[in-house]
């Protein structure tokens, strides 16, 4: 199968493309999203770790 | 039978670290499975002999249809536990599916409309299976909402959780829409009892893609619950190590 034929998807390029671009952008988001709410909670449970340090000395 | 077992899953330290030793497994399996799913759904798989190559839109729109009522049963099903056995950690994995739900819920009507105007005609018909999904959407951003809408979190847990039973009816009502009225929307090809409709050449990588799919809420989910964890622990001595 020739490339050419293959970006083209039959005529239907426009409908086939989009759809695999969103779909890879709601994955990269979801990743990203979970990525950074777990790291926000690890800095701020550290947060809370050193305070309670400096508190106790 | 002995519960020793359930309780030391469900302990928050327990569960940050398995969770935390878990998801990179489901991270890259999902990861290659869904790039085999992806080449085998656009290059290998034959074109429909009616729809022509339009038809590969389903390998994304499928399962992220699946996915959109997979995570509200386990949504509810979490929320419901937490509910009844006052078990932080169920209603902190119900807190955690929600994003992510939704975010394959817009998925889902997004490609679908995509996927309608070439083949209906249309982007949008305000028809039961559509409407359905629609609300689906609303359920997930109302969930969170309400969530957002509490200081205390066990209220919010609290509160929340009824929102996400009360709302587990629509998940067979979407699934049995395109049976129970008539809709635009083709009824069920896949999951029904009697031989899928479907040909094997293209239900492999239907199938692949769902299982993609599956691990990759495992492997956001894992994240996303392990967050919820650090923030609902303020003063354990845990923490200390964990952060």
């Amino acid at each position: 199968m020739d490339l050419k034929e293959f970006f083209e998807m039959g005529g239907y390029a426009g409908y086939v493309w989009t759809s695999y671009g969103l779909t890879a952008l709601i994955l990269l988001w979801n990743w990203w999203a979970a990525r950074r709410s777990e790291a926000e909670a690890q800095t701020a449970a550290r947060r809370r770790n050193e305070l309670a340090l400096e508190r106790s000395s | 039978m002995s519960w020793t077992w359930f309780h030391k899953l469900a302990s928050p330290p327990h569960a940050y670290r398995i969770l935390g030793s878990l998801a990179p497994w489901f991270g890259w399996a999902s990861l290659a499975l869904i790039l085999l799913a992806t080449w085998w759904g656009l290059v290998k798989a034959p074109a429909d002999y009616q729809q022509g190559d339009g038809f590969r839109i389903l390998y994304v729109h499928a399962p992220s249809a699946w996915m959109s009522m997979f995570t509200y049963v386990v949504m509810a099903v979490a929320a419901g536990v937490g509910l009844v056995w006052r078990i932080k950690l169920a209603h902190a994995a119900a807190a955690a599916c929600a994003p992510i739900g939704a975010s394959f819920t817009f998925l889902a009507l997004a490609t679908g409309s995509i996927w309608g105007k070439p083949m209906w005609g249309t982007w949008w018909v305000w028809d039961a299976r559509l409407t359905s999904e629609l609300l689906l959407l609303f359920l997930y951003l109302g969930y969170m909402a309400l969530r957002a809408s509490f200081d205390d979190p066990q209220r919010a847990d609290r509160a929340s959780a009824v929102l996400a039973l009360v709302g587990v009816i629509n998940v067979p009502i979407i699934h049995y829409s395109v049976n129970w009225w008539s809709t635009l929307h083709q009824p069920a090809s896949v999951t029904k009892f009697d031989k899928p409709s479907i040909d094997l050449a293209m239900l492999i990588p239907l199938f692949l893609m769902i299982i993609g799919f599956q691990l990759y809420f495992g492997w956001a989910v894992s994240r996303r619950l392990r967050g919820e964890i650090l923030r609902r622990e303020r003063n354990a001595n845990w923490l200390k190590e964990a952060a």
